[in-house]
Parts: C-alpha cells; structure tokens; sequence
C-alpha cells in the first residue's frame, strides 16, 4: 500500500529529525495505527464490517452495511459516501488543528513574548526599586540638610533679634548719655557765659568812630505791642502776596488748561456732529441716544456761557460733558475700528460724511487718471497704426492680416482635431476600464458564489472515519504547505501533471466532488488564469503531485512539513487520549 | 575770552561787591578794594592779624574782616576811608561772623555757640540770641533779608526762630520734628523754610513763614540720608542730594517728589550728551621752542585739553567709599540750579570728576562732564544757563546747552584754579588760585566754543 509506506516514511523521517521524547510517542501511536490497518481479513469481513458500522453510527453517519439487507457484500456507495464523509472530516479536524497549532504557535511566541517583557519589566523595577532607594536616601539626607538649615535659620533670626535688641538697648542708652552730655554741656555753656559776663578783664567791645545811619534813613524805633503787631502783619503780607501770586498762577493755569478743554470740546463737538449728521442719513442711530446726545449738546452749549466764570459748577458740567464727549468719541472711534474691518471684507460706503467725501474724491481722481490713460493708450494706438500703415497701403495690411489668419485657423484646426483623436482615445480606453471593472466584479462574485458552495460541500459532506485518518493527514499537511508555500507552487504545475499521471490513487477518484474549493484555493494564489476552463480532475492531481513534490525535492518545504507533521501528530495523540 | 593780570591774594577771601563795582581782596592782614572795571585800587586797609574772613555790607559800603584766632572784627567804610569800627568779642572766642541783610549789623557767633551777638552799627547797641545750634547751616536770612531763621537747640529739642531782622524781634518760635537738626533754609521768595535732618535720618520738614508746618518728606530710613538740599531760584523745586547717589526733587504745590535723579556709573540714556576731557600734550615744534621758552611756565608744561563726545554707553570712574570712616565720600554733596531754574548741576561725591547737568523741564539727564581730576568747584552764570567750573588745575571750564569748552588759563607760574565766582553781571568771574586770582572776562553775549 502506497499510502501506509508513505506514512510509514514520514514516521521514520520524523524520528530521524527530532529525537525527542514527544516524537517517539507520536511513534508508537504510529506504529499502533500501521498495525490496526491490517485488521481486515478475508474472514472477519462480516466482524469488521459490523465493527467499522458501530464506529460510522456513533460519528454519526449513516451506516455503511445494513443487516437488513442481508448480504454480504456492502454498499458500496454508501461506504464511498461514508469514506467520503469521513475524508471530509478528518479534513476539516485537521483544518481546526492547523489553525489550533498556528493558534498555539502564536500564544507560545506570546508567551515567549510576554516572558520576555515580564523579565524586562522585572528587571526595570529592580532598576527603579533601586533607584527609588537612591532617591529616598538623597531625600533624607536633604531633609536633614534641610533641618539643619532651618535650625541654623532659627539661630540666626534668635541672634539677630537679640542683637537688634542690644542696637535698641545702646540706642538708647546712647541718646540718653547724649541727653545727659548735652544737658552737661547747657550747663557748662551757661556757666562760662555768665564766667566771661562777670570777666571784668577783656571785656566784649564796640569801637566805632561815629555811629552809621540806618540803611533805609529811618530811626529805629522802640518795642512796642504796635511794632509787634506791624510785624505780625507784615509778616501775613507777605504771606498772603505769596498766596496771591500762587493763585494767580494757578488761575493762568488753569485758564491755559481750560482754553485747551474748550479746544478739545469743540473739536470733538465738531467730529461728533459730522458723525451724528451722516448717521442721520444712513438711519444708523436710534432715537434714545440721539436724545441722549443733543442732551449733552445742551449742557455743553450752558458750560461754554459759563465758562468764564470759572465757579465749580461751571467747571463740573466741562469736565463732565468732556468725559461725556470723550466717551462718545471712543465709542465712536471704536465703531469706526470695527466698520473698517468690515469695510475691508465688503465695500460700504456709511462708514463716516468726512470719509466718504475723500473717497469720493479720491474716486473722482482715479476716475479722472483712467480716463487720461485711457486717452494716452488711444494716442498711442493711433500713432501705431500710422507707423504700421505708412509703408504699405491699407489693403495690403489687410490682405497680410487676412493670411495670418488663415494661418492661424489652420494650426488651430489641426490642433483640434489632435485633440478630439486623444479625446476619443481616452475614452475608449475608459469604456475598457470600466469593463473591465465589471467583469472583475462578475467573477468577484462568481468565486463568492463558488466559495460559498464549497463550504457548504464542505460542511455538508463532513463523515467520520477513524482510520483514514494518517494517510488524509499527509495529504492535508501537502494543501496546507502549498497554501504556505505559494511561490514554489507556482513553478510546479507542470512537472506536476507529467508525475501525476503515473501515481493513481484511490482517493483522487473520489475527490472530485471537492474540485470546487481546491480550485478555489488555487485561482486565490493566482496558479490558474481566469479565463482557464477548470477541470476537477487535474485539480486533483495537482493536489496529488504538490504533495509528492514537496515530500521529495525540498529540504525546506521537508522541514516545515516534518513541524507541522509532528505537531499535528502530538495533537492526534491528543485528541486520541482525550477521546480514550 | 580775556583774561586780567594776576593778583596776590590769601585764604581766598576775594569778593566782589554785590552792586558789581568793586573788587575786595584780603593779603595777610591788608584789605584791598579794586575797582572791577579798571582794575585800579581803590582803597587799602590794614588790619589788625591776618584776615580769615572777610564780607561785602549788602548796600556795597561797608567791608567786614573777621579774624577768628583774635575774636575780632574790623569794618570798613568805602565811602569814609577814615572811619573805622572794631568789635572785639573778647575770651568768648568767635567762629563766625556775617553781616545782617541791612548792612548796619553784625551777627557774630561765640565759642562753642554759646550765643549769637548782634551788634549795631547804628547804635552800638549789643544784643544777644541764645541757645544757637551748631549745625551745618543755623542761621539763614530769607532773600528780601526781612527774616532770619535760627536753628536752636534747648533742652535737647530741636527750635526753630524767626526773627525778623529788621528790629530783632522774635517772630515765631517753634519746635521742629527733628532728631537732630542739621540745617535750614529759606525759599527764594522767603514764604518757605526747609529744615532737614542731620545725616542719620531722611527727613525734611517744610514751614511756613508763619511756623505751620506745611510737609514732612523722608524717601527713606535707617541708612544715612541727606547731604545737601536747594531750592530753585523760582522757589517751584526743592533738590535733596542723599547718600544713595540720588537727587529728589519736591514740588511747591503738594510737596511731593516729582522725579528722582539718578547717579549711575553706566549712562545708557540717549538723550544726554557726555563730553569727556581728553588730554593731550603738546607737540612743541622745534621751531617754536624759543617762543615756547619765554612763556615756558604756561604752555610748555601745561597739557592741552579738549572734550571729546562719548557715545552711551558710557563708563564713569567711581571710587568706592571706605564703610569703616564716618562722613563717606558717597552721596551728591552739591546742588546747583542755574539762575533760570532750567538746569540743574550735581555732583556725586565718589564720582569727584562728574559734573551731571539736569534738564528740569524734560526732568531728565542733559549732560554730563566728565573731568581728568576731581571737580573742585562749579557755579552758575547768575544771567545765563552757563556752568564755569574748575578742577584744580590751568584750565577753566564752561558748559553751556550749545556746547562744552576747556579754557587755558593764560598766566605765567602755572596758576590752579581752586575756586571761583560769578561777577553778578555774568560777564567775569574771579578765578581763584592758592595765592593769587585773576579775572576772566567773557566775551559779551556768547559762549566760546
């Protein structure tokens, strides 16, 4: 048997590769196996049949042999059914043990992974545990620093107060020795005074020729309450002219203050009812604050009658209607900042009577500038013309101008017609493409339809059958390595079909039912063109083949094979004791 | 500009007399009174010892000599040759003698200030006024010479009295809030006395000629305060030099500060002009010796001097102060308004070779002279905004708003300029040397460039 020797192969390639513990369990299971395949004789046809009956029913499927019917020999569809079944079965276990085994791969490199990190972190919070240390000690040392520090603080602020406490204690003592020095001096003073007023020797003295006039000619006059009193009054003379001139001045300053206010009222009143007259024209302004306004008009037009007066209510309706005025200019002002931003986005012309003016002036300017440009470019023009027709004569200028036009129609029909060439080319090459976009999107949907039968085969067809189980295994691993190993499968196909023909085998027969989906698999790695009429039979020896060619040829392909060989047999011995 | 011969003179008693017409000057213990415009002598006194103060009568008539170590004062007439006046104080001892505003009394101050004397020269009548503080600057008479103010001290308070000087009558009589009075004076239109502290303590107190007090103003406490105070001509500023290198200016109306004048060893401003003397020896061209030989005393030796033009920032030398000695030389110890209370001079004392000039009405830096040596003396033109100020050395220098000029001072023997003064015209100024003087005429309405 082809099938068992290959799987017998593949056993020893196994064991060859890895030598290790697990390999040499898979071993025995598949020594296990090669032997129960010999457990049909020619005379216990009848037991195997009821035995392999009893297994077909409890995987569900129906039985292969009916005891009904009496004979012997079975059905043979419905054992090829069964077969089938079962084939289709092991196929998809071993589907959802390639997916487990590629799952378990991932979780290992994850697990791995994870290790890896857990180490890293591990190591990390050694690191900052240690650095933590490190810190915590610097910390405490710094607090100690720190209280140190603070008690030296504290020290130093106890000694400067007691040290400001004897600056004030000696101040004091100090001022009243001084108080004491002094008063001893008065005393000394005193005493030598009257010493040198008692001397009768060297005597103070006056020695003058002849007594001198007064320098204002006048006597001197007694002490009296009256020359007191004349004193005193002179005294708030003077006082009082000093005031007098102070106030004069103040006044002068004040009335150059005021001239000044009056100047800025009346420019502002002036800006202000220009503003209020155009406002007036564009409807801008509500009645509540022109109300407001000629309000204030009048209060300042009774300030400007009182002015002169210079009394403090005068002085409060200026400042006041200044203040007034001065805020209504800001708002204004403000108004203005934000009707020129407005302005700057859409022209409009109710910004200010004063503005518009200048514009309008300006605009009559500019208007008057084009128009003498517009007069020079005429001239100009003109002086062309006389230039250009002076040496010739009109209708030879115009029969010139004539063939340059005729000229010129010409290059740009040419033109046009180029273009409609290349527009006609675009188009035609647009129709292709949209094509065949829809082609694509036909077949797109025909493969949905076809991979939507076949999982439907494949779901429905699925059949126990235990012992079919090794050789459809090897198969399964083939289909799965191509599915793997795209590239090299694209080289194969035709060394494959020449090989395939030779090895026949009992399963491809019965494969043909599943030629939907593995050609499914194989138009997804683009192995067949699309308009490619697909024949279920070759498929199947491609299958075939791709198997054959990976076991013998490439060491690589081998290897991976021999993995997900011996893994997908751990995981049969799994499931067996799992079953058992 | 011109310059006179020179003439001998002693302690640098030189005065000219306040109507501008004569010229005192003491020699050891003769007085001699030149006529200004010819120079001529006009009279010749001799007194009794070497003269060691000496002082113009307010009318121009009388000149009063003073001779401290003998207590004594002569006065002299201009008019009457022959008349003659002495004053002897007798063992009370004199410090300080000065003329009344009228001319016809002298206010001398005893030994220890035991007392002010009035004498009258009218009536020999003697008065005396108790209790005088010895101070930096006790007495002062207000500009009309109506009003005397007196710095007191009784019973370890501090006084202030106003006398009035016509009759020496007590006008008012107060206590200031003063530690320790240090001066007083009178604003020019004699309406405000300043009183300040001595240098312990910023304060200055500001009275009305009435005694009310109008306002007190301290900038700040504890560290030494104020060196110099003066008002302007216009009496609108009051100027504080203190100890911090600042001048602060007070207003007549609120009598707050209204700015503050830094003195910065690095000028970063602008807007002020720092002129800086650069000298530069002369290159005597062999040609030129035997000219150069006859007048070797003047040019030979003397180096020239020019200002040059800094552009900010500038760097100005500052010598620091030694904290351990009182009286630091640290602070601005002179202030100057010019006559039309325009500008405002100041030196600071550790940066001895400035001179800063203020512009009041911009409130800010206008220039700054920056001199080889130490300034010894600056004053005003009492008409112009000119500044004349000296270094201790041959040249003269004058500042002006249009410009800055060094002058060489053309006398033979190397004459150094210690000290000056304004004729009251603004048109001459006396120079000053240790031992001699000479005049400087301006040339009539322009400042050399």
């Amino acid at each position: 048997m082809p099938e068992s020797s290959l799987v017998k192969d593949i056993g020893n390639s196994s064991v060859e590769c890895s030598p290790s513990p697990l390999r040499l369990v898979s071993q025995s299971s598949l020594h296990r196996n090669y032997m129960l395949s010999a457990f049909c004789t020619e005379h216990n046809v009848q037991k195997c049949l009821s035995h392999i009956n009893q297994e077909v029913s409890s995987l569900g499927l129906p039985p292969v042999w009916t005891e009904l019917s009496g004979s012997s020999e079975m059905n043979v569809v419905a054992v090829l059914n069964c077969m089938y079944d079962l084939i289709q079965l092991h196929h998809r276990g071993l589907r959802t043990l390639e997916n487990m085994e590629v799952e378990h791969l991932k979780s290992s490199s994850n697990v791995d992974f994870l290790q890896l990190t857990g180490t890293q972190l591990k190591e990390q919070l050694e690191l900052s545990k240690r650095e933590n240390t490190g810190l915590l000690e610097r910390e405490r040392q710094l607090q100690l620093k720190v209280k140190s520090l603070q008690n030296y603080l504290k020290n130093e602020k106890e000694e400067m107060q007691k040290l400001q406490n004897i600056i004030a204690s000696r101040a004091s003592q100090y001022n009243h020795e001084m108080k004491r020095k002094e008063r001893e001096f008065n005393k000394l003073k005193e005493r030598l005074n009257q010493l040198l007023v008692d001397k009768k020797e060297k005597k103070q003295a006056i020695d003058v020729l002849n007594s001198i006039g007064r320098a204002d000619g006048k006597r001197s006059l007694w002490k009296t309450e009256k020359t007191e009193a004349k004193h005193e009054g002179e005294m708030y003379k003077t006082l009082l002219s000093d005031y007098d001139t102070r106030q004069r001045e103040l006044l002068l300053e004040n009335a150059e203050l005021k001239k000044v206010l009056q100047q800025m009222k009346k420019d502002m009143e002036s800006i202000l009812s220009s503003r209020k007259t155009a406002l007036k024209d564009n409807k801008h302004q509500d009645d509540g604050i022109q109300a407001v306004s000629e309000e204030e008009e009048e209060v300042l037009d009774s300030s400007k009658e009182s002015f002169e007066l210079y009394c403090v209510h005068a002085r409060e309706e200026l400042t006041n209607s200044i203040r007034l005025q001065w805020r209504r200019l800001k708002s204004h002002v403000e108004r203005l900042d934000s009707q020129a931003s407005l302005t700057q986005m859409g022209e409009s012309k109710n910004t200010d009577a004063v503005s518009r003016e200048t514009h309008e002036e300006e605009m009559d300017r500019l208007k008057l500038e084009i128009q003498q440009c517009k007069d020079f470019i005429q001239t100009q023009q003109q002086l062309l013309q006389q230039q250009l027709s002076s040496p010739c004569d009109e209708e030879t200028a115009s029969l010139l101008s004539d063939c340059y036009m005729l000229q010129e129609k010409e290059r740009f029909r040419e033109e046009w017609k180029t273009l409609e060439e290349q527009r006609k080319v675009f188009e035609r090459e647009r129709r292709n493409c949209t094509e065949a976009a829809i082609r694509l999107s036909h077949e797109r949907k025909a493969f949905e339809d076809d991979r939507a039968m076949w999982l439907k085969h494949q779901f429905l067809n699925l059949s126990p059958f235990a012992e079919s189980k090794k050789p459809q295994l090897s198969k399964s691993k083939s289909a799965f390595l191509i599915s793997k190993t795209e590239g090299t499968a694209v080289s194969a196909p035709e060394k494959l079909i020449k090989c395939g023909s030779g090895t026949t085998s009992p399963v491809p027969r019965c494969v043909p039912l599943t030629s939907p989906p593995t050609d499914d698999m194989y138009r997804t790695l683009c192995l067949i063109p699309e308009n490619r009429s697909t024949k279920p039979k070759r498929k199947v020896e491609h299958v075939k083949e791709s198997s054959v060619f990976f076991n013998g040829n490439v060491p690589v392909q081998r290897k991976q094979w021999n993995d997900s060989e011996d893994h997908s047999s751990h995981t049969l011995t799994k499931e067996k004791t799992s079953s058992i | 500009m011109n310059f006179s011969e020179v003439f001998k003179q002693s302690n640098q008693l030189c005065k000219i007399s306040p109507d501008g017409k004569y010229l005192a000057t003491c020699v050891q213990y003769r007085l001699v009174v030149r006529e200004v415009s010819t120079l001529q002598i006009l009279q010749l006194y001799t007194c009794l010892d070497q003269i060691s103060h000496m002082d113009w009568s307010s009318d121009s008539l009388f000149i009063l000599c003073a001779m401290y170590k003998r207590g004594l004062v002569q006065v002299w007439s201009l008019e009457q040759p022959d008349w003659h006046c002495k004053i002897d104080e007798g063992s009370i001892g004199l410090v300080s003698s000065r003329w009344s505003p009228d001319g016809r009394h002298i206010l001398n101050t005893t030994e220890f200030h035991l007392r002010v004397t009035v004498w009258s020269l009218c009536t020999k009548a003697v008065s005396y006024i108790k209790y005088p503080k010895a101070c930096q600057k006790g007495i002062d008479f207000s500009k009309d010479g109506c009003y005397m103010a007196l710095a007191e001290r009784r019973d370890c308070k501090d006084y202030v009295s106003v006398f009035v000087c016509d009759d020496w009558h007590l006008l008012r009589h107060f206590e200031t809030e003063t530690q320790d009075l240090a001066g007083l004076e009178w604003s020019p239109n004699g309406c405000v006395l300043a009183v300040w502290d001595s240098s312990l303590e910023y304060k200055v107190l500001l009275y009305s000629l009435d005694g009310r007090l109008l306002s007190t103003y301290s900038a700040y406490e504890w560290s030494l305060g104020i060196k110099s105070v003066t008002w302007s001509p216009s009496s609108q500023f009051l100027a504080i030099g203190s100890y911090d290198e600042k001048v602060r200016v007070l207003n007549h109306i609120t009598w707050k500060k209204i700015t503050q004048f830094e003195h910065l060893a690095t000028i970063n401003n602008t807007k002020a002009v720092v002129y800086k003397e650069v000298e530069k020896r002369p290159t005597v061209r062999s040609d030129n010796l035997s000219l150069h030989n006859i007048t070797i005393g003047t040019n030979l030796f003397n180096t020239q001097s020019k200002y040059e033009i800094c552009p900010p920032p500038v760097q100005i030398p500052v010598v620091k102060p030694d904290p351990d000695r009182a009286n630091p030389k640290i602070g601005v110890s002179t202030l100057a308004f010019s006559s039309d209370s325009r500008y405002l001079a100041t030196k600071n004392d550790n940066m001895a070779s400035v001179v800063w000039v203020w512009d009041m009405q911009k409130m800010s830096l206008e220039a700054v002279l920056e001199q080889t040596s130490a300034v010894r003396c600056f004053q005003w033109d009492p008409l112009r905004p000119r500044l004349a100020l000296c270094t201790g050395n041959t040249k003269l220098y004058l500042w002006s708003p249009a410009g800055c000029v060094s002058v060489q001072v053309p006398t033979e023997g190397g004459f150094q300029v210690q000290s000056l003064n304004w004729h009251c015209g603004g048109d001459s100024l006396i120079l000053l040397g240790k031992e001699q003087l000479c005049l400087c005429y301006m040339d009539t309405d322009q400042v050399d460039k």
